[in-house]
């Protein structure tokens, strides 16, 4: 799983950040995570609402920080569709 | 697993609903028991002396402390149900092409309803100006944002009635719009870091958006309600510490003699002060509440919250990476003499 964290490094972003960690960490999956802090790299990916999380190339969440129960549903969804296309048995 | 997991992420819309209808009737529930519940404490189970002066006001402050937090949590919930209805994506297309003028004032009152963090301000500037949108009425967006908070004109409306919470948007907006325009009049774009115009948004590597359900929306609203709590408690403690200094040392009559609206000086000091905090006009509501309650005239508070939200150190070192200094300072020139013009007139006219 491929996660952005995009944001100018404000409290909502680190705190995404953190929760993120935290969430896939505890879902024991395997994740490369990106932070993205730069102001013309986050306008080039199209986003005016930060915090925002970037899954697998797929704009997941704008402008809010979520719970990490939220977060790890959110995930977890994403993370069955991928492993299903995969054929890969969890 | 995977079908589980679907299930868990995306309940019926019923189930949403009685979610939702719960959570305002809890809050519903909690608002009326209030004010029971702080009288039984005190006068019957600590059997406090009903007639005494400083027990009623133990009791007036704790009753009083806790409506407005739970006003505070409830407006913002709703607001930000409402809000999520809004984005900033459309507020761009539907400001693009928006004339000078009428586009200041359009995009001034969009700025009030739309929801962003107010670190989002770098990246919407950004995407503005690379959409078309002329930098006056991008900016006027972007004063309005911070400057009318539509939570604090929900609390104003329930806390001072609709007069003053009328005063607080009009004026606000009133600045936004005046502000957008001579800055735009000036062609504050050479004043522009030119990275932000030279890497044009790259509309390739744009997102779908993301679609809401209702759930979402109610979470949302939750988030945000207790993000608000996490951010009142320094000016719910700074109110209480004043309102109980002021209790035991200052006398009413010290703030009617140095901080009156006769006193020239004190919106001046009541901006200055409020540079180098930050928060955002909801959280700063209880200060404003207990100073008002001690005598403070309204213009003078009015002006200081304006200044806490819509000038703030943190935000002004962000916006540096985007503005020259000299824009940055004609910035907060024209907003500041904007916020003191509008404490005295308050002052003059309330």
């Amino acid at each position: 799983m491929e996660i952005k964290v995009l944001g100018p490094g404000c409290k909502n972003c680190i705190t995404l950040n953190r929760i993120a960690h935290e969430v896939v960490e505890k879902m024991g999956i395997s994740a490369t995570f990106e932070k993205i802090e730069d102001y013309a790299a986050i306008a080039s990916y199209g986003v005016m609402s930060t915090p925002a999380l970037v899954v697998n190339g797929k704009l997941v969440m704008s402008g809010r920080v979520p719970t990490p129960r939220h977060l790890q549903e959110v995930l977890e969804n994403l993370h069955s569709e991928t492993s299903e296309s995969a054929t890969k048995l969890m | 697993m995977g079908v589980m997991q679907v299930s868990v992420g995306r309940r019926s819309s019923s189930r949403n609903w009685v979610e939702l209808i719960g959570i305002l009737l809890s809050w519903y529930l909690l608002y009326w028991v209030n004010d029971k519940f702080w009288d039984r404490l005190f006068f019957k189970v600590m059997n406090l002396n009903k007639n005494s002066k400083f027990s009623n006001s133990i009791r007036f402050f704790f009753y009083d402390s806790t409506k407005i937090v739970l006003l505070l949590v409830g407006i913002t919930f709703v607001v930000t149900i409402f809000r999520s209805f809004i984005t900033i994506e459309r507020t761009q297309a539907f400001l693009g092409g928006k004339r000078k003028g009428v586009g200041n004032v359009i995009s001034a009152s969009a700025g009030v309803v739309t929801p962003f963090c107010s670190c989002s301000a770098v990246p919407v500037f950004i995407g503005f100006l690379n959409s078309g949108i002329p930098i006056g009425i991008t900016l006027s967006f972007l004063i309005a944002s911070p400057l009318v908070n539509e939570i604090a004109v929900g609390l104003l409306f329930t806390m001072f009635g609709w007069k003053i919470a009328a005063l607080y948007a009009g004026s606000g907006l009133a600045i936004a719009i005046v502000a957008g325009l001579i800055l735009g009049a000036m062609n504050a774009e050479k004043w522009v870091e030119p990275f932000v115009f030279a890497k044009a948004m790259n509309k390739q590597n744009g997102f779908a958006p993301i679609l809401l359900t209702l759930e979402d929306r109610t979470r949302m609203g939750v988030e945000e309600a207790r993000a608000i709590l996490k951010k009142i408690w320094p000016f719910l403690l700074a109110g209480i510490a004043i309102g109980a200094l002021i209790h035991g040392w200052a006398p009413t009559a010290f703030f009617a003699k140095y901080a009156s609206a006769s006193n020239p000086f004190a919106v001046l000091i009541a901006v200055l002060i409020g540079i180098p905090l930050y928060s955002n006009a909801a959280g700063v509501m209880p200060l404003v509440q207990v100073l008002h309650d001690k005598g403070l005239p309204m213009g003078t508070l009015l002006a200081f919250m304006m200044a806490v939200v819509a000038l703030s150190l943190p935000e002004m070192i962000l916006l540096k990476k985007v503005l020259k200094i000299r824009l940055l300072l004609i910035y907060v020139g024209i907003v500041g003499i904007g916020i003191i013009f509008v404490g005295y007139l308050f002052n003059a006219i309330l």
